[in-house]
This record gives structure tokens, sequence and C-alpha cells, in this order.
């Protein structure tokens, strides 16, 4: 189906099921209950989950197939942010001029650099994406003020042309982005006695977007150029010997994971009509690696994975305080309530970089192949057939 | 991602028959409920605490929730009452408000802007909250007033000082308690001219953000409206710890005064290395080398100790003010926490507190009623006497008080001394000065 092979195929069905149902699979808890907490069906968090899904999704194109590490990927997400705004400022308030000049803008800004730091690879590969990354941010929260608005971000404001639309709405206010009349904040609410499930415009139209970009991800990783690109990251050195030069191999990659990353960029403006340099920091490119590898280096469903897991803790683990905690625990008698409260309060709220730092540690030391891996490894222990191995996996040849 | 035994047809049937169930009312139907974002239905009301947790102002942002916790004590009858009892308007009984019980959500900003949208937006989203207040930098006030004024919640700005705030980036839905750049500059300029005279060169070393440039022009313009000069203005990055490749240009230069237009980490270090040079104790043109911080705050004299003696700065609120309303505030966060609330604490108490007052008297929760509530309000009895919520933007009215380091302060908090209460004639400007220009409110908005 759509040129894929039957593991492929499913694997894309599998994921256009998840995304679809998320609004009931995030929020298994009833509204009120004490569990409530953990619910993660909003549609701010959903649209999370699926716009960094796609941007670890280009990030493993690059670090997945090629081998190549770049610590400044969220360099190309701020440039994709900053033109969706200025789309959104000067030519109307759709999102579609803004995501396609997002992700041009993105895959420009992704040759320029990537065509500089190619040159080198490894470390210095890393160290030089880190370097443009960091000039990019230093540029956008100072020097550029007047494109980017420096620190406070670039907003829309009432007086901004939209030369295709109405600057205003009929109230007095700044449009919202939409999609040909679709706005993307609306949302219906679907109430199964105490249950609550949001549906919304914003979610469903970036999940269309991702398995897109997914689907197009598993073509890339089938493809011949898919095939070179591992070569790559196998033995470079014997690539050149037999006479290929990987370099418009792997600057090909670099500016498709450009894009992609200038398209998560793009549809987080579309969202939210807002762009920051911190976007750029190098925490958040960082962070991208991170999802990467925790999700599992080189699958194509590990990133998402990744991504998920990571938005999930910033967003709901940090969100417990200690009267939470104290809330859960009152049961206990007093002494024992405390203790408890304080053993695990470090863990929470502001600690859930710490969290963070454990998850990852321990699936680096116990699952060297992300939550793919773990997966498996579940899969293996209850399947019935001898587990085939790699499933999603792609460290091999396609034949 | 176990994919077992499923067949390809049974999974396509099922999805393909489950994703257009999904996607049919999805994009069919729009949103349309109560008349407004979160209206509250059951007998309790969710406010949204959104303040630093991590990062360069996690201290103010722990202070500003301490605040937060003891208003929404008070508003629900508990503790002494506070400024309750001292506060011009008496619509408050301590029922919470409007009879519903006031709750609240938490969040972290970060500061950073992204961070503050998400974390704003999930308590709006998820949590219900129908009111967003706090933040300590003035990058994430704009981003989160902003976010507010799309959702159709109101937006209570905590500590937030540049110009822009209530200036070019004002939003129908957002109000600001604290002070702002241009009152520094105006309450500032009159005392350094009484003290230090009005022929003096000033040097700026300004942090390289929004808040710097607003805060630099500000003072700037009202320290040369009473003669002085401006001979040098350096940009220092935000992220900079060690001043002392800036410092030996103003050695160099004739400046004999120095402003330091710094927040936070960045003021503790520059004054630090500033002082670690001897500027103090340097003589130019026959005078005495003087150092200058627009907004002080306990917070940083603290972190900058012995070097804060003797320099002048401005701030919104102190603890050791002796009205009545601070009094009362100083005693109840004192009872609870055992030591004085810094200005941050202030403002956020207050901001909470004038709220929960124009929900009342409006008699509803929906943003367009508070807007109406709140806009040319006059109020006192909150610590800043006889104060005035602008309509025309959304800014709050007050004296501003010029502090100094103090020479031989008592305890770990008294470390400033208050030099002189600014009348809030003398700070008040037109809406549309030049300083504030641009933007414009807009109308509030209810939301969904």
């Amino acid at each position: 189906m759509f040129g894929l092979d039957k593991k492929d195929a499913s694997l894309l069905l599998i994921v256009t099921a998840l995304v679809a149902f998320a609004p009931f699979l995030l929020n298994p808890f009833p509204e009120g209950s004490a569990m409530a907490q953990f619910n993660a069906g909003y549609p701010d968090l959903m649209q999370r989950f699926v716009i960094f899904g796609i941007f670890a999704i280009g990030f493993n194109i690059l670090f997945g197939l090629t081998g190549y590490l770049s610590f400044g990927h969220a360099a190309f997400l701020g440039v994709g942010s900053y033109a969706a705004v200025w789309m959104f400022k000067l030519l109307s308030m759709n999102v579609l001029p803004a995501i396609i000049l997002a992700v041009i803008v993105a895959g420009i800004f992704a040759l320029i650099i990537g065509y500089v730091s190619l040159r080198r690879s490894g470390i210095y590969f890393s160290i030089l994406t880190l370097a443009f990354a960091q000039m990019s941010f230093a540029l956008a929260y100072s020097v550029l003020t007047p494109i980017t608005g420096g620190e406070t971000g670039l907003q829309l404001a009432l007086d901004d042309p939209r030369i295709f639309g109405s600057a205003t709405t009929a109230e007095g206010n700044i449009p919202v982005p939409g999609f040909f009349g679709l706005e993307m904040r609306d949302s219906t609410e679907l109430v199964l006695g105490n249950w609550v499930f949001t549906f919304s415009v914003g979610y469903y139209f970036a999940a269309i977007i991702m398995l897109l970009s997914f689907y197009l991800s598993i073509r890339i990783f089938r493809s011949p150029f898919g095939m070179m690109l591992r070569a790559v990251k196998s033995n470079q050195q014997r690539l050149n010997y037999t006479g290929l030069n990987p370099r418009p191999y792997t600057l090909a990659a670099f500016v498709i994971s450009g894009m992609y990353a200038g398209l998560a960029g793009g549809l987080m403006a579309s969202m939210d009509p807002l762009a920051g340099a911190e976007r750029m920091f190098w925490t958040a490119s960082g962070e991208v690696v991170l999802m990467t590898i925790l999700g599992g280096v080189g699958t194509l469903i590990g990133p998402v994975l990744g991504a998920g897991l990571i938005k999930y803790m910033e967003n709901i683990i940090s969100k417990i305080n200690s009267d939470i905690l104290h809330s859960w625990f009152a049961f206990l008698p007093d002494g024992l309530e405390d203790l408890v409260v304080t053993l695990i309060y470090p863990f929470i709220g502001k600690g859930w970089h710490l969290t963070l730092g454990i998850v990852f540690m321990l699936v680096v030391i116990f699952l060297p192949g992300g939550l793919v891996q773990g997966g498996q490894k579940i899969a293996g222990l209850f399947g019935r057939k001898k587990a085939q191995e790699p499933k999603n996996a792609t460290t091999e040849p396609a034949e | 991602m176990s994919k077992g035994n499923l067949t390809r047809r049974g999974v396509l049937k099922t999805g393909a028959v489950a994703g257009a169930g999904l996607a049919l009312p999805t994009y069919l139907s729009a949103a349309g409920h109560e008349g407004f974002t979160n209206a509250p239905t059951g007998s309790t009301v969710t406010l949204g605490f959104n303040v630093p947790q991590s990062g360069p102002y996690a201290d103010e942002g722990a202070d500003e929730l301490r605040a937060y916790e003891l208003a929404v004590e008070h508003l629900n009858g508990e503790g002494d009452g506070g400024m309750l009892n001292t506060f011009s308007s008496k619509a408050l009984d301590g029922t919470g408000i409007l009879g519903k019980k006031v709750e609240y959500v938490t969040g972290d900003t970060q500061t950073k802007s992204d961070a503050a949208r998400a974390s704003a937006k999930s308590m709006i989203e998820k949590d219900g909250a129908i009111m967003i207040t706090g933040g300590s930098s003035s990058g994430v006030a704009v981003a989160v007033q902003a976010l507010c004024q799309e959702a159709g919640v109101i937006f209570m700005a905590g500590l937030t000082h540049s110009n822009d705030t209530t200036g070019k980036d004002k939003r129908a839905n957002g109000f600001r308690h604290f002070f702002n750049s241009y009152m520094s500059g105006a309450a500032l300029a009159p005392v350094l001219a009484a003290n230090y005279g009005t022929d003096r060169k000033a040097y700026h070393l300004t942090a390289d953000y929004n808040w710097g440039y607003t805060t630099e022009e500000a003072v700037r313009s009202s320290t040369e409206a009473m003669g002085w000069e401006t001979v040098g203005s350096v940009l220092t990055p935000l992220t900079q710890t060690d001043f002392s490749s800036y410092i030996t240009p103003v050695l160099q230069s004739d400046a004999d005064v120095l402003v330091l237009n710094h927040y936070g980490g960045n003021m503790v270090n520059s004054l630090t290395n500033a002082v670690q040079f001897g500027l103090r104790d340097r003589v130019v043109n026959g005078k005495n080398f003087e150092i200058v911080v627009p907004l002080y705050s306990r917070l940083m004299a603290k972190g900058a100790g012995a070097n804060v003696k003797g320099i002048f700065g401005s701030t919104n609120w102190h603890w050791s003010l002796q009205d009545e309303g601070s009094k009362a505030f100083v005693q109840s966060f004192g009872t609870k926490y055992g030591f004085p609330p810094s200005q941050a604490a202030h403002t956020c108490y207050v901001q909470a507190l004038l709220y929960a007052d124009a929900v009342q008297r409006a008699g509803s929760f929906a943003p367009c009623a508070v807007v109406e509530a709140l806009e040319g309000f006059e109020f006192d009895g909150m610590g800043n006497g006889p104060t005035l919520y602008r309509a025309e933007d959304h800014q709050c009215f007050k004296d501003v008080l010029v502090v100094k380091g103090k020479e031989n302060p008592t305890s770990e908090f008294d470390l400033l001394e208050v030099v002189e209460v600014t009348p809030v004639d003398q700070v008040t400007y037109a809406p549309d000065h030049p300083q504030f220009a641009g933007g414009a409110l807009g109308t509030c908005n209810n939301g969904a």
C-alpha cells in the first residue's frame, strides 16, 4: 500500500490509529479524579506531541541514517517559526503560506549551515552546528530585534498589514490562525459520563501533517537514497574509496531534516502565533537529541515516542506540586505522609529534569536501542513466534 | 510497538472507519459553550499562578507563589485577612469569589516565553483556569498576556517593569500593577539631581534585551532633561557574568556616573565588578564617582551584599513602609513564612486581590465584565497610597519609591532604606507618550 511493504504499511496504520484516537488514549482518567492529573489529552499538549514528533522524525533522518549528530537543529525550528509569524503579520492568517514559507526558509538556512558544517564530521561537525545555532540565537535575541522581536519574541499586532486578510476581527481583536476558515483554536468536546474528550482542529491539522511526514520518512528510509545515507554512517572511508562522494548525500539529508524542523516550527507558530528566540537555544537542540536517543536512534517510530515522553514529562510531571502530593498520600499517618512527600518531592514539579535524567540514564544503560527496543523485548516475551528481531528496524539493508 | 498478528486488512478497515468517524464531527462543529472561556460551573473557581520556579528568577518566583497562597487563604476567609481589611473596596467578604471557593494551579514559566505559554495553556485548557497571573520577566509577561487575550481569560501581570507591557504590547485582557521603566526614570531623576547635582556625565551599561532598552531610554531622557550628559552606552549580553571588560572603558571615559540597567544576577555581578574596580573611590571632574541602579529589589540587594550601600535606585514597594495596608500584609506574610515579603510578592498579592474584587463588583467572571470593573478603578489601602488603574493602557498609577542601599543594615532583610516617596503626579505620563507609542489595547475577549 502506498508503495510500502506490509510491515511498514501496518506500522503506518498503527501510528495513524494512535494519532486519530489520541484524545481518548491520552485521557484515560475521569475528570475530577485524583489521577486526572496524569491526563494529557488537552489540545496544547497533543499538538506538542505531534509537532515535536515531526521535529524528531526529521532529526532522525540526519542522525539515524547518516550518523551526523547535529547539535544545532533548534535553529531551523526557530527560523521556521519566525518565517511563519512574519507570514501571519504580512500576508494573512491562513496557515498554508506560513507553513510553506517556514519550510522553504528553514531549507535555505540548512543549506547554508550544512554546506559549511558538513566539511567536517564527528565531533567537529557537532560543534560547528552548535556554534551556528548559538549564533542564530544571539542574533535573534538582540542584534536582529527589529526582525525577531528580541527577548519578547515576535508577536502579532493589531496594526499588522495582513494584505490578503482582515487585520482585525469584527470585535477588534487579532484574528486567529486558520486553514481556509477552520480556526486552529476551535475544538469540540465530547462528554461521556465523567470523561471529557477534547477534539481540536489544530491538533488534527498537525496530526495529518505529522502522518504525511512520517510516511515520507518511511519512504526515505526504504529508498536507495536512504541506503546511501546508511552507507555514510557505516563506513564513510569505504564509500570514498569506491569512488562515491558522500557530501551531496549528507547535505541533502541535512537540508531535508532542516526542512522537517522548519515544518515543525511553522506548525508551532500556527498553533500559537508567537516565535521566541529561546526556541533556538542550545538546550532546545539538545532536547531533540534526547528525544531521538530515548525513543531509538535510526528507528522509524522511536523519535516520535521519545518526543512524546519528554513533552509528557515536561508538561505533566512539572505541574505536580507539593499540595497535590499531600492530597495523594493523605491516607498515610502524618509522619509517614510527610516522609513520603519529602522523598518524592525532588522528582516532581521543577525537579522533572531530574526524573528525565534518571529515565534517560536507565534507557541508555539497559535499552541502548531506546524505547523501541524495550517494546521489542516485551513483544519478545509475550510473542508466540520467536521474536523476529528488528521490527521497525532500519539498521540493516532493505532489499 | 508490537504489531503481533494483526492482519493488514483488519487494521486497514478499523483504522479507516474509526478515522473517518472521528474526523467528521471534529471538522463540522465549531466551539460554543457558556459564553466565555472556562466559566466556573461548580462551587469552586480555579486561578492559574504561572511563576518562574526554575531559572534566574526562581527566588522571586518562590516568593510570588507564597504571596498567592496567602491571597487565596485570605480570599477564602482563612488567616487574618491581610490587606482585605485595609483595602478601600469592601466587596470581598472572605467567602471566596462570588461565593465560590478559590482553588489554584501552579506552573513553571522557566523565564522562557515558550515554556510560560505552554504552562499557561495547560492551565487554561486542562485545569480550566479563569485567570492567569504571575511572572518575573517582561518577555514572559508580554507573551502570556498575548496568549490570554487570544484565549479569552484575564491576565494579571506579576513583576514586569518594561514599558512595553502596557506600551506597545498592551492587551485588553491584561493588567499591570507594577510600575515601569518610565516611572523609574521620572522618580529617580530629581533625587539624583538633588544628591549629585545637575552637571554630570553618565555612562550606561545596559542588558541587551527589551527591558534594558526601555529602562536606558527612560533614565536617559529623564536625566538629560535636568542637565546630565550621556557620554557612553554599551549593551551587555544577558548571559554575561563577568563585567570587568565593560568596566575598564568606563574608567577611561570622563564619565562620573555609571548607570547599571541590569536586573537580577546581572546587576549583582556588574555592581560587584564596578565596586571591585574602585569606581566608588574615584574622583572625576572634581566630583565623586557614583553608581545608579534604576530597578532595585531586596533579593538583588541581598546578592550584592555590602556593595549596595549608598546606591540609589527605585522600587515598587518595600516592606518597611508604615501605611496600614503594608503593615497588614507584612504582618500576615511574616506570620505565615517567618520573613518579610519582597516587592514581587507584594505586587502579586495585590493583583490577586484586585482581580477577585473586580469579579465581585462586576458580579460575573466574564473577562469583559472584569475588564470593565478594573478600568479606571481607583483604590487605596494596598500599600502604595491612592492608586488608579488607568483605562487607556491598563497600567496602575501610584507613588514610586526611591531607595538607597542602607549603610548599616540591622538584618539580612533590612538592606534598603526609602529615600523619597515620589508622588504619583510626577510619574504620570500621557497614554501616547513616545516611550509607549505603538500597539493598541484592542477589545476585551471573552473567548469561546
